[in-house]
């Protein structure tokens, strides 16, 4: 039998040490298979953004292990070439589409930077590959030649969202990558995640603050609470039967037809 | 029902750089008394801009025409007394950004007790007394330690709610609220807008509530105004807004945003972004981006009219495409193509 | 498209002309802009139509008024005023230039060095810096000379040092900035290395801040490098330059002869202003693009 794509056990952070240290994220454990997906559902503060950094190697755990395809994969990359090799397994695609792009460089040259670094070609290779990489995410020649300031939020995380799947990653993970969007872009980029992973057979890790948008995309769903997991389950299940007081007040908090707030329940 | 805010043709230009740019274009609306209105848009909408209009701050160097009457006031006209009149006690404004809107070196009670102080009308002690009571009708507990404390020392949700308190410690006739929960968790959400709500019931205020939220307005505001491009495309109970929208655009918007409740098999999805008005093209402003548009909405500038009873639309088709909105699209008719991943024709033209 | 038509109409149809160099620092920056280029004209060509010896001696003519063959007059030793103003540029603005390129070139390297490998080796930066920091620019370079013999070189060289924690400082805090955006860390986790990221993206990114208070710089080492020659340390007699001219027509001031001393601080202070305020236009026009 083959290892899951990503296994995740005991995944713990603290920050600081003593009286001052602070829990991030509490023994958090998921496994996530090739081509799924799955959602990490939480508040502010729940460590749902810490863990995601984690399995990119952006931060060092404190305890726990997160194994990729059965290889360990704990500890951050620490040369470039560490980063590239994993690079190529697991990427991912930031909440604020202003700041996710260099200003000062054309889509098109961030794009070809990117796919020159994971596979070397001649330039008619390169600009094929970024053609098809634009392609794929719904960018034209022209928006190739433009500097992110020329684009719209939701054009800017199609660049973030290429650039991603420049390196072939197997799994991508997904940081409140639809939040600072306008409803009707937003739209735009789940339905281009869909396809894209219909297509391309890419696992997704889904961190986002947004029920309806966590039920349209993943198929699994971790709810967390003060880093730790309260609920996890197929979406359907989650959602539509929770077992935990937490997910249903998350549930039930989200303004819907008919929802009322002064009917909630008593909380002050 | 009386009104008490009226808007009337309101247009507005703003300087950018050297030239002068539309962002908004013969806004018409009311607020009752007592009554809650929602302006709901995206961005560029110039949801903001109109609060900014109603209390008087807009950017300086902004071109006004139109009217904006308070009452038997006219808002646009107040000076001096009269506009710090209106401003203390006839409108209180409630911001997205709390923690923006307070300042970071003084004391949550001396927030609370600087306008009632200054207002000449009680004294510290009095004063004091009324914030406390007033903390403690919006929820907050330990009211009295809460007092000497910095807003860095409260949560985003416990400072919005100091910032309720401080906007209804005047008795306002009317809250202009900007986005007052959107930087807030949902959970959190849910218990300001009880608490706004309970406020707006017990003093009897009038609301004018701007969100990006479509279904947020649709719980909470009697009538809804749809904004797009600076213009008021659709206008009517809120109830109905996601049953039976009038207009294209406030249909997209309620099939682009996902269920909670079940997963559809592909989001409706509008192709192109939102834009502003100085950016709309002639004719209907969303006619590049609208599955129903044809020539002749890219052609005429629909005018805002009423729909029977139901409320109003800015739409050339509206009457005919009446409870046809929110078909399912069809193959033919879905603006993004089989593979799903082309840009939509406004996309490309966005990019100039 | 039919909105062609619509945003024909909404923009105004009749727009100022104006010069495309360099928009967004206003009148002012214009003015100020078009002096330095005179200034710089004046020492790249100047010298080449200064047909008399500026260094040729006649005692004769002493202080000898303004005259078709001294249209500026001449000095105490009877040389032309004009054609020493002139020739002279070439010192008074290669000094601070060799001075701001040095400092610019060390003190970038500094901060994106410190940035991006952080800790102990970002400490250890920040510590030297302000200790150099501590020491004024002018004291540096009266010691170095004080060492090394009076003259440019050695002062220049001291300088330039004396410059760097300046333009490393404001390196290092706009690079840490950019380094803490997420398209940073994008880079980074599809394995491109610190150094093509601190180049390509980070260096780029602050480059019109650096220019700016480069410029800054400049004013500020034409104004010590002036102090230095009109205090003897700087430029030697009898090599034309400005801050030395200021000097040596102490004396004539004393006698009622001003004109040397006067053109040539006039000239200095006309610089410094203009470029300061370029700098400063500069800053903004950085600021407001950021």
């Amino acid at each position: 039998m083959t290892a899951p794509l990503l296994q995740v056990q005991g995944l713990t952070k603290h920050y600081g040490t003593g009286r001052a240290r602070a829990v991030a994220v509490d023994g958090v454990s998921f496994e996530l298979e090739a081509g799924g997906s799955l959602g990490i559902v939480g508040e502010s503060g729940s460590g749902k953004t810490t863990t995601a950094r984690m399995v990119m190697g952006l931060e060092r755990p404190t305890s726990g292990t997160i194994l990729y395809r059965g290889e360990d994969r704990t500890a951050p990359p620490r040369s470039a070439r560490e980063w590239k090799r994993r690079g190529r397994e697991i990427q991912i695609v930031f909440q604020d589409p202003y700041t996710s792009l260099d200003r000062k460089q054309t889509v098109g040259d961030c794009l070809a930077e990117v796919v020159r670094l994971h596979f070397p070609g001649d330039r008619a290779q390169l600009r094929s590959r970024v053609e098809e990489l634009a392609d794929l995410v719904g960018l034209d020649e022209r928006q190739l030649r433009a500097l992110p300031r020329a684009l719209s939020g939701g054009q800017r995380q199609r660049v973030a969202i290429a650039r991603a799947l420049a390196a072939q990653p197997q799994l991508l993970i997904l940081d409140e990558a639809v939040s600072a969007l306008d409803v009707s872009i937003q739209a735009q980029i789940l339905n281009l995640l869909a396809d894209i992973r219909a297509e391309q057979g890419i696992g997704f890790l889904f961190i986002s603050h947004d029920l309806a948008v966590i039920r349209q995309i993943c198929d699994d769903t971790i709810v967390m609470r003060y880093g730790e997991v309260v609920e996890q389950g197929p979406t359907e299940r989650v959602l539509d039967s929770p077992e935990h007081p937490y997910t249903r007040l998350l549930r039930d908090s989200v303004p819907q037809d008919g929802w009322d707030p002064l009917a909630g329940p008593a909380r002050f | 029902m009386t009104a008490l805010l009226t808007v009337e043709d309101l247009t507005v230009d703003l300087k950018v750089g050297d030239e002068m740019r539309t962002v908004l274009k013969q806004v018409s609306f009311s607020v009752g008394e007592g009554q809650t209105v929602g302006l709901v848009g995206e961005s560029g909408s110039g949801k903001s801009m109109t609060v900014r209009a109603v209390s008087r701050l807009l950017p300086e160097g902004a071109a006004v025409t139109g009217s904006v009457r308070f009452g038997d006031r006219d808002v646009l006209d107040l000076r001096g007394d009269a506009l710090r009149r209106y401003r203390a006690s006839d409108v209180a404004m409630v911001f997205q950004d709390a923690r923006a809107h307070t300042n970071p070196v003084r004391r949550i009670g001396d927030f609370l007790t600087e306008a009632m102080i200054l207002n000449g009308k009680t004294g510290r002690r009095q004063a004091e007394a009324t914030a406390v009571e007033l903390l403690e009708a919006v929820g907050v507990h330990d009211a009295e330690r809460r007092m000497r404390q910095y807003p860095h020392e409260l949560s985003g949700g416990l400072l919005q709610r100091v910032m309720i308190a401080a906007s209804v410690a005047a008795r306002p006739r009317l809250i202009l609220a900007d986005e007052p929960t959107t930087a807030l968790d949902v959970t959190t959400q849910a218990e300001v807008m009880a608490i706004l709500k309970r406020m707006q019931q017990e003093y009897g205020m009038a609301m004018l509530f701007i969100t990006h939220d479509l279904e947020l307005a649709g719980s909470i505001c009697d009538e809804t105004v749809v904004l797009y491009a600076g213009e008021v495309v659709e206008q009517q109970r809120s109830a109905q807004l996601h049953r039976d929208p009038l207009h294209p655009y406030t249909a997209a918007l309620v099939q682009a945003r996902p269920d909670i409740h079940r997963r559809s098999e592909r989001l409706l999805s509008v192709p192109g972004h939102p834009t502003t008005a100085y950016e709309a093209p002639a004719g209907c402003a969303f006619a590049p981006r609208c599955r129903f548009a044809q020539d002749r909405c890219r052609a005429e500038k629909p005018a805002l009219e009423a729909l029977d009873a139901a409320g109003l639309s800015r739409c050339l088709r509206a009457d005919e495409l009446r409870g046809a909105l929110l078909a399912p699209v069809e193959a033919a008719a879905d603006p993004v193509p089989a593979t799903g991943l082309a840009a939509g024709p406004a996309d490309e033209e966005a990019t100039r | 498209m039919t909105s062609t038509t619509a945003i024909a109409t909404a923009r105004p149809a009749a727009r100022t002309p104006r010069l495309r160099i360099l928009p967004g620092i206003g009148i002012t920056g214009q003015i100020a802009f078009w002096t330095v280029i005179a200034v710089a004209l004046l020492a790249a060509i100047g010298p080449m139509f200064v047909q008399v010896d500026p260094n040729a001696v006649d005692l004769e003519y002493a202080y000898y008024p303004p005259s078709p063959w001294y249209p500026l007059g001449a000095d105490a030793s009877g040389r032309d005023i004009l054609s020493r103003l002139i020739v002279g540029s070439r010192t008074a603005l290669l000094g601070p230039l060799a001075v701001v390129t040095m400092a610019t070139f060390l003190g970038t390297l500094l901060g994106l060095v410190a940035v991006w490998f952080g800790g102990w080796v970002d400490a250890t930066i920040v510590r030297v810096i302000d200790a150099i920091f501590a020491f004024p620019g002018i004291l540096v370079a009266i010691l170095a000379t004080a060492l090394f013999g009076p003259g440019l070189l050695a002062a220049t060289i001291a300088l330039a040092i004396a410059y760097t924690p300046y333009i490393a400082r404001i390196v290092r805090s706009a690079a840490l900035r950019e380094r803490n955006l997420p398209y940073i860390s994008a880079l980074q986790v599809q394995g491109r290395h610190g150094f093509a990221i601190s180049a390509r993206h980070i260096l780029p990114n602050v480059s019109g801040l650096i220019v700016a208070n480069a410029t800054l710089c400049f004013g500020l080492a034409l104004i010590d490098l002036a102090a230095l020659s009109f205090i003897g340390f700087g430029v030697q007699p009898p090599t034309a330059d400005w801050g030395a001219m200021v000097g040596g027509g102490m004396s004539g001031i004393l006698q009622g002869e001003p004109g040397e001393a006067l053109a040539a601080s006039l000239l200095i202070v006309i610089t410094v202003a203009a470029v300061n305020t370029l700098g400063d236009r500069l800053v903004q026009r950085s600021e407001n693009r950021a």
